[in-house]
Formats: C-alpha cells, sequence, structure tokens
C-alpha cells in the first residue's frame, strides 16, 4: 500500500512536469493572438516567422521547451557575444585589469590638479587628464557597457527567452545598484555566475548566493557590519593572552582581512542588509517581522564580509567580526557558537517562512499574468513554492499554463517596461543589431537605466510607473528612430512588422497605418502604437 | 468630470486646429489676471536626508555625544554651522540659503515626519507622497488630490508637471500630470515628417479603446502643442541666478522656465538623491556636504531667478525620515524617524523661524531610544500649505482619515 501510494504521487510529480499535464489549460490548437501572448510574456515578443514557427511545435511543447533552458542550444547567441572580452572574466581580474588601472590614474590626475589648486576637492576636469589616464577611464566604462550589452543582445536574440526573462526577474528582486564604490566590479560575475545559472532554480539556493555575492555584501553594506562588542573582545583577548604569557603580542591581523580603515575609527552593525532580506528578498514588507529580528538578523550575518572588495576579491566569513551570541528570529531560537552557520540559518528560516511563499508568488504572478493578479492564482503558486521546497521552475510551470494566464482578462494587461519595450521592438522588426550600446541609451532614456536602479526596491512592475506623457513621447521617437535607417548601431529588418501585433490591431490604428506610404512610417507607427505598448 | 474636460481640450484643439494658436494661452492668462495662480515647487529629497546635520542642534550637548566623527561643529568654530537662532544652525554648505533666513521667506519645521513608524525608504516614501502614512492601499498621491479639489476648467497639460523621468507617486491619480526630463525634448521628433507623423500617432492613440494610453496620448499631444507656443528654448535665468550643474539643479532651471512662461503650472515637483549615508557621511565636508550643497544652491538660485514672482510661490521640501540620533559603526547614520522640513515663499511665508516642538535628543528624549522624536506629523506642514497657500478650505478629501492638524502659522 505504501509502494502504491508513492509511485501514484511519483506519477503526479512527473505529470506536473509537462505544460500539457492535468491542470493545465494551455490550449492545444491555440489561435496567433494565444501564440503572441505566450512569446510576449515568457519572452521578449515575436520575431518574423516565430508566430507560426510555435503553433507548428505545439504551445505546451514551446513551454516545456523554455522551462528548461539547459538542455536548449545557444550556439548563435554565443557567437553573438564571443567579441566581448570581459563578459567570461572573474571579478579579480576585471578588478585588477579595468578598474584599478583607472582609479590609480584618476588618483594622479586628482594629485596633479591639487598642486595647481589645493582648494579644489572635486574631480578634475576631464579636460586636465593625460590620453593615458583618459584611456584607463574608457577601459573602465568598458565592463558595464559590456555587460549592458549583452542583456539587451540575449533578451534579442537568445532562444532562452524566458531564462532571459527570469534573469532580468531576479536580477531587479535581488536589485544591486552599479553607482555604489566597487558593486560595479562585481556585476559581471553577480548575473553571470548568482542570477542566471539559478533562474529557474531553487529559490534557497538562489538566495543563499546573493547574500555571499560581494556584490550584494558591498551594495547593502554587510560587508562592513560588525558586531559592536567585537573591538572590545579582541582587546580583552589580547590583554588576557599578555597577562598569561608575560609579553607583547602584536595585534593580530589576517593578512587577507578587509583593508584597514584610513583612520582608526569604532565599527558597528548595520541593519541594512537585515532590513532589505526581510522586506525585499523574502517575506514582504507585511511578512510578520519586526524592528527587533531586523536586529538580530543584522547580527547573525556580522562576520560575511569580503576578501579585499577594492581587489575583486570574494566572500569571506570573518570570525572577529561576529556577534556569536543567541539570537531570536521569527521566534526561532539561533544558539550561541553558531559562527558562519547563524546566516545560513536564517536564511533556512525565511525561505521556509509562508510570507516568502505568498510574496514571491505575486511578485511571479504579477510578472506574468497582470498588476493586480487573481488571488486564487497567487494562492496555488504559492502552494506551489511550498510543496516544491521553493522551485521557482515548478512555481512559474503553474502559472504560465495556468487558466488565469490564458483568460481574456490577461491579454494585453501588462504595459511593457522601457526594456522590454526596445527589446520587442527590436524582434519585431527582425532588425540586426550592430552596436547595443545607443540602445542602452534609449532605454535610459525611457526611464530605466540598466544596472542603475538606485533603490534596493528595483523597478517597479506596474503601467502606473510607467505610462506618462513624456516617457510615451520617448517611446514614439525611439520606434522612428530604429527604423529610420539613419541609426547606423542597428540594421533595420525587412519592417515586417505585421506580425508584431498578431494582426489584433484597432480599426482606427489600422486605418492609420494605411494611411503611411514609407515602410519605415508604416514600421513606426506601428512600434508606437498604444497596441504595442502593452504585452 | 472626466468628459468636461476631454471638451474643453478638444475645445481648444479645435481652435487650434484652425491658427489660433495663443487662445488656450490667453485663456490662462486671463485666469492669472483675475486671481494670479499659486504655485507650489516640492522638493523630494529621496533616500532620508539626515536633518541633524541638515539643520544642526548645536545647542544639544546630546548631539555632539552621539556623533563623534560626524557632528557639524558650533557656529563659533571654522567650517561650523551657521547659526539661525542660537540654538539651530544651518549646515555650513547650506550657507546660501542664510539670506532667505535674514528676509524671513525661509521658514523649518524640525522634528516633523510621519506617525508611521517604519524605516523601509520604499514605505515611508509611499506614506508621505500618499499623504496616508500607515495605509497602503491608497491609489493617488496627496498632490493630485489637491488636483482634484481644485479641478477647473482653465487647467492646462501643464498645471502639474515633474521635472523627472517619472511620474512620482505624489502626483498619480486621476487628474493628469505631466513627467518630464528636458523641456527642449519634449516632443516628436521625425525632421521633415514631423507634422504627419505626429498628426498619425496622435489619431493612433485618441483612437485607442485603452483608457490609460488613450488619455496620457491625449495630454501628451496637448502638452507638445503648448511648450512649442511658449518656446522655452530661449530662456536665461535672470537676477543672476546660478543653478548647479547637476541633474536636480536642472530640474529647478526648467521649473523656473514654466513658472516665467504662464503655461499654467500650479504644481512642480523635483527630485534630490544620494542622502542614504550609511557609511562615511562626513560633517562640515564631505559626502553629505556635498550634497547638500547642491541643494542649497539649487533652492537659493531658485528664489533668486523667480524675483517678484516668489509672492506667488511657496517651495516645500520633504524626504522619508531623518536618520538616527547616534553615528553608527561607520561612520554613517542607519534609517532614523523625526527630519526637518524647508518653507520658501514670499511675503505670506513667515520665515526666520524654526517651527515645531523641540522633543530634544537625550536617550529617554528619543523615539525608540535612538530616533529624533516626530512632533509634527508631516501631514500639518502639507495641510497648512494647501489651506493658507493653495487656499483650499476643506482638506478632508486630500488628507484621508487626519483629523488632528496642527496650525502651525508658518504661512500668514
Amino acid at each position: 500500500m505504501k509502494f502504491l501510494t508513492r509511485s501514484a504521487s511519483a506519477l503526479i510529480a512527473v505529470a506536473t512536469l509537462s505544460a500539457a499535464g492535468p491542470g493545465s489549460a494551455v490550449p492545444a490548437k491555440p489561435d496567433d493572438k494565444t501564440v503572441l501572448h505566450v512569446l510576449n510574456r515568457i519572452g521578449f515578443g515575436a520575431r518574423p516567422g516565430d508566430v507560426a514557427r510555435v503553433r507548428e511545435m505545439g504551445l505546451a511543447k514551446y513551454i516545456d521547451e523554455q522551462l528548461a533552458p539547459e538542455r536548449m542550444p545557444d550556439a548563435a547567441m554565443d557567437a553573438r557575444l564571443a567579441g566581448f572580452d570581459t563578459l567570461s572574466l572573474n571579478s579579480r581580474r576585471i578588478a585588477q585589469d579595468y578598474y584599478v588601472p583607472a582609479q590609480m590614474a584618476r588618483r594622479q590626475a586628482q594629485q596633479a590638479n591639487a598642486k595647481k589648486d589645493p582648494a579644489v576637492e572635486t574631480d578634475p576636469p576631464k579636460e586636465a587628464r593625460t590620453p593615458e589616464q583618459m584611456e584607463m577611464a574608457r577601459k573602465q566604462r568598458e565592463v558595464l557597457v559590456e555587460l549592458t550589452s549583452q542583456k539587451i543582445l540575449r533578451a534579442a536574440y537568445s532562444d532562452r527567452q524566458l531564462q532571459e526573462v527570469m534573469t532580468d526577474f531576479w536580477f531587479n528582486h535581488f536589485n544591486v545598484f552599479a553607482g555604489k564604490g566597487p558593486t560595479q566590479q562585481y556585476l559581471t560575475e553577480y548575473e553571470r555566475d548568482v542570477i542566471r545559472p539559478r533562474a529557474l532554480g531553487k529559490f534557497r539556493d538562489l538566495l543563499g548566493a546573493t547574500a555571499k555575492s560581494p556584490a550584494m555584501l558591498f551594495y547593502l553594506d554587510n560587508w562592513q557590519s560588525v558586531d559592536p562588542e567585537a573591538g572590545e573582545r579582541m582587546a580583552a583577548r589580547r590583554a588576557n593572552a599578555q597577562r598569561r604569557f608575560g609579553m607583547m603580542l602584536p595585534p593580530r591581523r589576517n593578512p587577507n582581512a578587509p583593508q584597514p580603515p584610513k583612520q582608526p575609527q569604532k565599527r558597528g552593525l548595520n541593519e541594512n542588509y537585515g532590513r532589505e532580506l526581510m522586506e525585499l528578498h523574502t517575506l514582504g514588507v507585511d511578512g510578520g517581522y519586526t524592528q527587533q529580528d531586523v536586529v538580530n538578523v543584522a547580527r547573525a550575518f556580522t562576520g560575511w564580509t569580503i576578501e579585499e572588495p577594492r581587489q575583486g576579491g570574494g566572500f569571506r566569513f570573518e570570525p572577529r567580526f561576529h556577534d556569536d551570541g543567541e539570537k531570536i528570529v521569527l521566534g526561532h531560537k539561533i544558539k550561541a557558537g553558531g559562527e558562519q552557520s547563524d546566516g545560513e540559518q536564517v536564511l533556512d528560516i525565511l525561505a521556509k517562512h509562508p510570507s516568502t511563499a505568498k510574496f514571491i508568488a505575486t511578485k511571479l504572478a504579477r510578472r506574468f499574468v497582470s498588476d493586480t493578479p487573481p488571488p486564487a492564482l497567487v494562492d496555488r503558486a504559492a502552494d506551489k513554492f511550498r510543496e516544491t521546497d521553493g522551485n521557482i521552475r515548478e512555481v512559474v510551470r503553474t502559472i504560465v499554463t495556468s487558466p488565469e494566464f490564458f483568460a481574456a482578462e490577461a491579454y494585453r494587461a501588462k504595459v511593457k517596461t522601457p526594456f522590454e519595450f526596445v527589446v520587442s521592438a527590436i524582434r519585431a522588426t527582425g532588425a540586426d543589431v550592430v552596436d547595443a550600446a545607443p540602445l542602452a541609451q534609449a532605454i535610459r532614456q525611457l526611464g530605466m537605466p540598466l544596472y542603475m536602479c538606485q533603490p534596493p526596491t528595483g523597478y517597479a512592475d506596474r503601467a502606473d510607473a510607467w505610462v506618462n506623457t513624456g516617457a510615451l513621447l520617448n517611446r514614439m521617437n525611439f520606434a522612428l528612430q530604429l527604423v529610420s535607417g539613419r541609426n547606423r548601431a542597428v540594421r533595420p529588418g525587412d519592417g515586417a512588422v505585421s506580425a508584431a501585433l498578431g494582426g489584433d490591431i484597432s480599426d482606427a490604428t489600422a486605418a492609420t497605418i494605411a494611411k503611411a506610404t514609407e515602410p519605415a512610417q508604416i514600421a513606426a507607427l506601428t512600434l508606437g502604437s498604444p497596441e504595442f505598448q502593452r504585452r | 468630470m472626466f468628459s468636461r474636460r476631454v471638451f474643453v481640450k478638444n475645445g481648444g484643439l479645435a481652435l487650434l486646429s484652425l491658427g489660433f494658436a495663443p487662445a488656450f494661452l490667453a485663456r490662462t492668462v486671463e485666469a492669472a489676471g483675475a486671481a494670479r495662480r499659486k504655485v507650489l515647487i516640492t522638493i523630494f529629497q529621496r533616500g532620508a536626508v539626515d536633518g541633524l546635520n541638515m539643520v544642526v542642534p548645536f545647542g544639544e550637548k546630546e548631539y555632539y555625544a552621539a556623533r563623534p566623527s560626524i557632528a557639524v561643529p558650533t557656529p563659533n568654530v571654522a567650517d561650523g554651522a551657521v547659526d539661525l537662532d542660537g540654538f539651530f544652525g544651518l549646515h555650513p554648505r547650506l550657507a546660501p540659503l542664510k539670506p532667505l533666513w535674514d528676509a524671513r521667506q525661509l521658514a523649518i519645521v524640525h522634528a516633523s515626519g510621519s506617525p508611521d513608524g517604519t524605516r523601509s525608504h520604499f514605505d515611508a516614501q509611499d506614506y508621505m507622497e500618499s499623504g496616508t502614512p500607515g495605509v497602503k492601499s491608497t491609489q493617488d498621491g496627496w498632490l493630485n488630490r489637491y488636483l482634484h479639489a481644485r479641478e477647473h476648467a482653465n487647467a492646462t497639460p501643464f498645471r502639474a508637471v515633474a521635472l523627472a523621468p517619472q511620474l512620482p507617486r505624489m502626483l498619480q491619480g486621476v487628474e493628469p500630470a505631466l513627467a518630464l526630463s528636458q523641456l527642449g525634448q519634449f516632443g516628436i521628433r521625425a525632421g521633415q515628417a514631423t507634422d504627419m507623423v505626429q498628426a498619425s500617432f496622435e489619431s493612433e492613440y485618441a483612437a485607442a479603446a485603452d483608457a490609460v494610453l488613450h488619455r496620457t496620448g491625449g495630454q501628451a499631444f496637448d502638452a507638445v502643442r503648448m511648450l512649442k507656443s511658449a518656446d522655452p528654448s530661449k530662456y536665461q535665468p535672470e537676477n543672476g541666478a546660478e543653478y548647479p550643474r547637476s541633474a536636480y539643479g536642472e530640474a529647478l532651471r526648467q521649473i523656473a522656465q514654466l513658472v516665467k512662461a504662464d503655461v499654467g503650472l500650479e504644481i512642480a515637483f523635483a527630485e534630490a538623491g544620494g542622502w542614504d549615508t550609511h557609511v562615511n557621511q562626513g560633517s562640515s565636508v564631505g559626502q553629505l556636504a556635498q550634497r547638500l550643497a547642491d541643494f542649497g544652491q539649487g533652492i537659493a538660485a531658485l528664489a533668486r531667478d523667480l524675483g517678484d514672482r516668489m509672492e506667488d510661490v511657496v517651495i516645500l521640501t520633504m524626504s522619508e525620515f531623518g536618520r538616527a540620533v547616534a553615528e553608527n559603526g561607520n561612520r554613517g547614520t542607519d534609517h532614523g524617524h523625526g527630519n526637518a522640513m524647508f518653507i520658501v515663499g514670499g511675503q505670506t511665508v513667515r520665515g526666520g523661524k524654526v517651527y515645531g516642538r523641540w522633543p530634544g535628543l537625550a536617550r529617554e528624549q528619543r523615539y525608540d531610544g535612538r530616533d529624533l522624536a516626530v512632533t509634527t506629523d508631516f501631514r500639518s506642514v502639507f495641510n497648512e500649505v494647501v489651506r493658507r497657500h493653495l487656499g483650499v478650505d476643506d482638506t478632508r478629501a486630500i488628507f484621508p482619515g487626519f483629523t488632528n492638524s496642527q496650525s502651525l502659522g508658518f504661512i500668514g
């Protein structure tokens, strides 16, 4: 009997691993609108020919394929990215080869400038820099330019569309800001090694990887959060040793410890990561934690720091910074003496908490279905999150095969973010992007500079954040520019953009477009139309 | 309500297409002549400015005890605070605001903030912008509710403008509001085909069944035409005003442009970031000092540039919460509670005074034993501006559920 039950549940488990399985609302014979809906939601929109291709292979099979990106070859994408030198480098190399030289050049220029005018405390003017110094600065910028370009190119051309959607989603969820100190030199590694490989994996695994990533440790200040008693404790230990051995011991210093500050300073607890970990990464702001929990979580993570943060070093646990006392977090006791495992225990508690399942399910449903996702769907997705121990792939599968996903209310319910708009326009026109940097600039002008979202909340995933008069005009202007042929960064496609709207356009839009005679204008009026602003 | 606005707009459009472009301008000038419209310029310091180093309580021993490395020195010391009243002083980099204080054009409300204790940037900004602290379900912002309460037939597309890439929460709601970063870039750019292409896009959006895009599209094209008539490209600041060369300074300069262009501006919004000083905040010099220099120069330039027009203008600054009284282990400050707000205006502002009850900084006087306590609800400050400057008597719909507003008296 026991055996039978187990095999029955195994059968169900296997069955739910297919988009065509029980509970799936994926239509067997979808119309073009439905296929386009799927392409718009689990990817960045349709390229010419995509709708027919997906209809041919079957919608369920397409969804399954997208849910298993690791099995999908993506050679054309790899070839397109082959010319970017920094994408495969680790943070050490990036820091040493790109950031440290630029920093030294800057310092030289500052010193030269200070000799001329000691009162000036700001950066020297650009024209005061030598060609070598300028070159160093350019090389440093290249890291972020390449990272930004690959994000746009992958979204536009990778066959692993869902993986890119999820990478974008999780980066935004675990947002870090390129403008904060050395965070920038860790971004390439952060997205490539922390986010992308886990984008459809286990949530706890992803959470743990972000917690240890130097990008996050720096951005939310945890790298320098220190038990306030640590200094006194070490002094006491030294005094004790002196008494016992009757000699002066030099203060012990780990040669790999984070660089000492220029002047002696008292360091202490920093709550920033502890708070955002609960508010934004796991429980949500109403997830049921208190200020005392924030303090105790921050205590648990003391000592989680970075080895040589300005040289691109990695994660390190520094016991001397750690508060090893007992902590109570959300009613769970974390015993004294746990060292690095304190932080891991906190992550376990948070990843298993029902508020986390609900919070993540809500955000995913908002991304894939609508700004106000149906509560019943959120509940089912949250249940799936708990049942599967936070298996993101299965939660996403639950959402994108649900009746709510295919419901009429969900169709074009989402306004595209500027990133989604620009990339979907590239895809719709079949354009060949020669240089993605101007596209990054366009996305910035539309209000969404990539990797440059300052607050830890990431960018909003709601229409009201993106629909305003100025941004709307900018979208129309981008459409005009993209198809004009004047933009050397993009070779326009054949202008066959009618597929972009799946033939589903209002009479007014159709009539307006019909009046235009030039193909470029037709394309611009399509990409700038109200219909194309939604997905 | 909605249909009436559409009618007015369509009327405007009809006139325009017949070649009477300045008609709507005449309308606003007329309206302005009858009773000059009041203007409110709001500045949001996003990221929680350290109010205790911005408006320094140098008369408090506790201030210096809690901040051994980041306190701003007393006024008698080199690079010390700029003395205001013998107890409070401005951060030395805010010295450009001192002439406004001396002319009684600058009032300060200290220890102001939210009745809600959140230390989350996101929530606290949300509450300050929705005007309903503690209530997350509020859909619109308090400035938009003000626009709604004072809805009128002469409203132009530039009635409420955020000089920002995104419309802030404070201006979101049923009333139209505009977000833009560059006045000069505002419009369709298609070379010689511009007029034709613009007309095509306009007809697409005019016919859109999608209510949100239909409305926003309509507003966009109205605004384009209006700005073109006002021709902001020739703008020169007056009275020797020098704006800081930052995005924030640029935003304030363009707000001055809009005020002077008489395009019907009533509510303007700008923001300045970089206040989240958890690490190495600095004191008289350093990180925060640089940000404050930008902030203060901007306000001083704006007031100078607007000159006599300041009689109809109030500039109001805010930040989501203050920072902890004691510095943290990284010579920075963590998220706190009470903060300081600036009000700058003309004769009606009773400046030269720090308003609000000062709660003190001793441990037992602090909020949660760590932060500056809030003795003035930020809504009392908003409410006074809305009532006394903008002239709305009944503000219950603008600040729902807010019944115990204090009258501070900073506007006569």
